[in-house]
């Protein structure tokens, strides 16, 4: 008998867990918005957060770098830990761990200010760079790894606000990764944009996976299937069902998932 | 399992064209299980005129065949199919496939009947061919019915049964070597029954991986188990 290497054999359950979530709870008010959910994401990993619209997604990811401190009426209970540290202890500063924690939001939001700039905060702030010429370094790798270098490196004291909005985007994934985070969230970051220029973030998505674990909410399921290893489905605030991305876009478990990926009436 | 298969889509258009191909399916399904009993005849009534009838029903076979790749690859492109849309589209292709090629067994047998039509009858080796013939023709059925029904416990039996085509083909085989050495008269003759043998042989692997389609449909999951296998011959010599 051969040994028939099989499409399961990359050894994405190898990888080590990143963020461990225990029976997470988040209330907006009454409206109970996340029920129960546990799940393991893994580091060097891309993990997709599908599912209908107000089914929760976005609040899950803005629990991962305590976003939803900033929403007055939202209040999240359970266990988030980043590598065995519970965020949301008394002692973790939410400034730093979203430095440790990066987010990309659905429409690019760079600041009115240069390219340069744009990237070069973070690291300011977080007191990364000793002089001038580190900081250099850091901007320059940042926009390497947002894959923008080659169309800003010419122009970097140029305003940000003047890039095209696929560029503006990879602007904004260069900005995050410039604090040298470890997670990198990123809401609905295509939905802004053409099929170019999402294209574009996809490849460098996949570059990010070698570095990174990588957290990304997106309502269109063939984006998640083309970009990520693992997939979680979510429903009214229940995560139904989490696996790797090729069983649950072939062979769900759970017919809400099936009914959800296929286009069905759920 | 999820039952989501049977819900309808919110696009209505994505469920029409999916009923049309599987339309496609039963359609061609028809035509193969008429080709096997009508070559069957042809053969035990030396009747001509039902072969060349077999010969070129099959025409229609193959066009099924490509009208149904034809959609599935514009439904692939188009729609994009996951779950088990993707899987019932994977299995159409394949099922297809195996549909066409019983298509082209049946054919072949005809066109040997031709030929044996003016051949002196063998002793009971018609009898025997009419047997395999029903068989695979009644595994046939019940693979189409499973695929229908969705009925994955009556594609395992289909699977099961391929073992008995097989031992029937293993005794038609030692029964035509017997008759050549007795007479080298008999070659002509038992060469085109050995092969209409083959054939029918053949067939019940082509059912066979039809029923497998059903264990993948239904349960998202390959047939795990060797298939059985008891056609012997390839290890038959003819000095004991
Ligand atoms: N800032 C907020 N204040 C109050 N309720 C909110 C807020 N954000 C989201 N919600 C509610 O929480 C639920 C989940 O929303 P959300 O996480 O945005 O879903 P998704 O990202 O899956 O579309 C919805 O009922 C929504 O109305
Ligand atoms: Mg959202």
């Amino acid at each position: 008998m051969y040994d028939i290497p099989t499409l399961q054999g990359a050894t994405v359950d190898s990888k080590e867990i990143k963020f461990k979530c225990r029976d997470c709870q988040v209330y907006y008010g009454d409206n109970h918005a996340i029920k129960d959910v546990s799940c393991d994401l893994q580091d060097k990993t891309v993990t997709a957060f599908i599912g209908p619209s107000g089914c929760g997604k976005s609040t899950f990811l803005r629990c991962l770098n305590r976003m939803n401190d900033t929403i007055d009426v939202a209040r999240v209970t359970g266990d988030f830990m980043l590598d065995g540290e519970n965020i949301y202890d008394k002692k973790v500063d939410p400034v730093q761990l979203r430095a440790k924690v990066g987010m990309v939001f659905q429409k690019p939001n760079p600041f009115p200010k240069s390219i340069y700039d744009n990237v070069a905060y973070g690291p300011r702030i977080h007191g990364l760079a000793k002089n001038k010429a580190e900081l250099d370094e850091i901007v320059e790798k940042a926009l390497r790894r947002g894959a923008i270098w080659d169309e800003v490196k010419d122009r970097l004291d140029s305003s940000g606000t003047g890039l095209s909005g696929g560029q503006q985007q990879r602007l904004c994934i260069a900005r995050a990764v410039a604090t040298e985070p470890e997670v990198l969230l990123m809401d609905e970051p295509c939905s802004a944009l053409d099929p170019i220029a999402t294209a574009q973030v996809e490849e460098l998505i996949d570059e990010l996976r070698e570095n990174y674990s990588v957290v990304i909410v997106t309502h269109s399921m063939q984006q998640a299937a083309r970009v990520s290893q693992k997939t979680a489905f979510f429903h009214l605030g229940n995560l139904v069902e989490f696996g790797d991305t090729g069983q649950i876009f072939t062979n769900p478990s759970d017919p809400r998932t099936e009914s959800y990926i296929t286009g069905r009436i759920g | 399992m999820s039952q989501a298969g049977e819900r309808p889509h919110i696009v209505s258009s994505y469920d029409r064209e999916l009923e049309s191909i599987q339309t496609h399916i039963m359609k061609m399904g028809g035509l193969v299980e008429a080709a096997i009993t009508d070559a069957a005849q042809a053969l035990v009534d030396r009747d001509v005129e039902r072969a060349e009838a077999v010969r070129s029903a099959d025409k229609a076979i193959d066009a099924l065949e490509e009208l149904i790749t034809e959609e599935t690859s514009k439904l692939m492109a188009l729609r994009s199919p996951a779950g088990v849309d993707l899987r019932m589209i994977l299995s159409v292709m394949r099922i297809s496939g195996n549909l066409e090629r019983i298509g082209d067994y049946a054919k072949n047998i005809a066109k040997r009947s031709i030929v044996l039509a003016d051949e002196p009858d063998v002793n009971e080796s018609a009898a025997a061919l009419r047997r395999m013939a029903r068989e695979v023709e009644l595994m046939l059925k019940d693979a189409l019915d499973s695929y229908i029904q969705r009925d994955e416990e009556l594609a395992e039996v289909v699977i099961a049964r391929d073992r008995e085509v097989d031992q029937m083909y293993n005794a038609v085989f030692r029964e035509f070597l017997t008759y050549m050495m007795e007479d080298p008269r008999n070659i002509t003759h038992c060469m085109h029954l050995h092969f209409i043998a083959k054939n029918y042989e053949r067939m019940g692997d082509h059912v066979t991986a039809i029923a497998e389609q059903v264990v993948y449909l239904t349960s998202g999951q390959r047939p795990d188990n060797d298939r059985p296998k008891a056609d012997m011959t390839s290890e038959i010599k003819l000095e004991e």
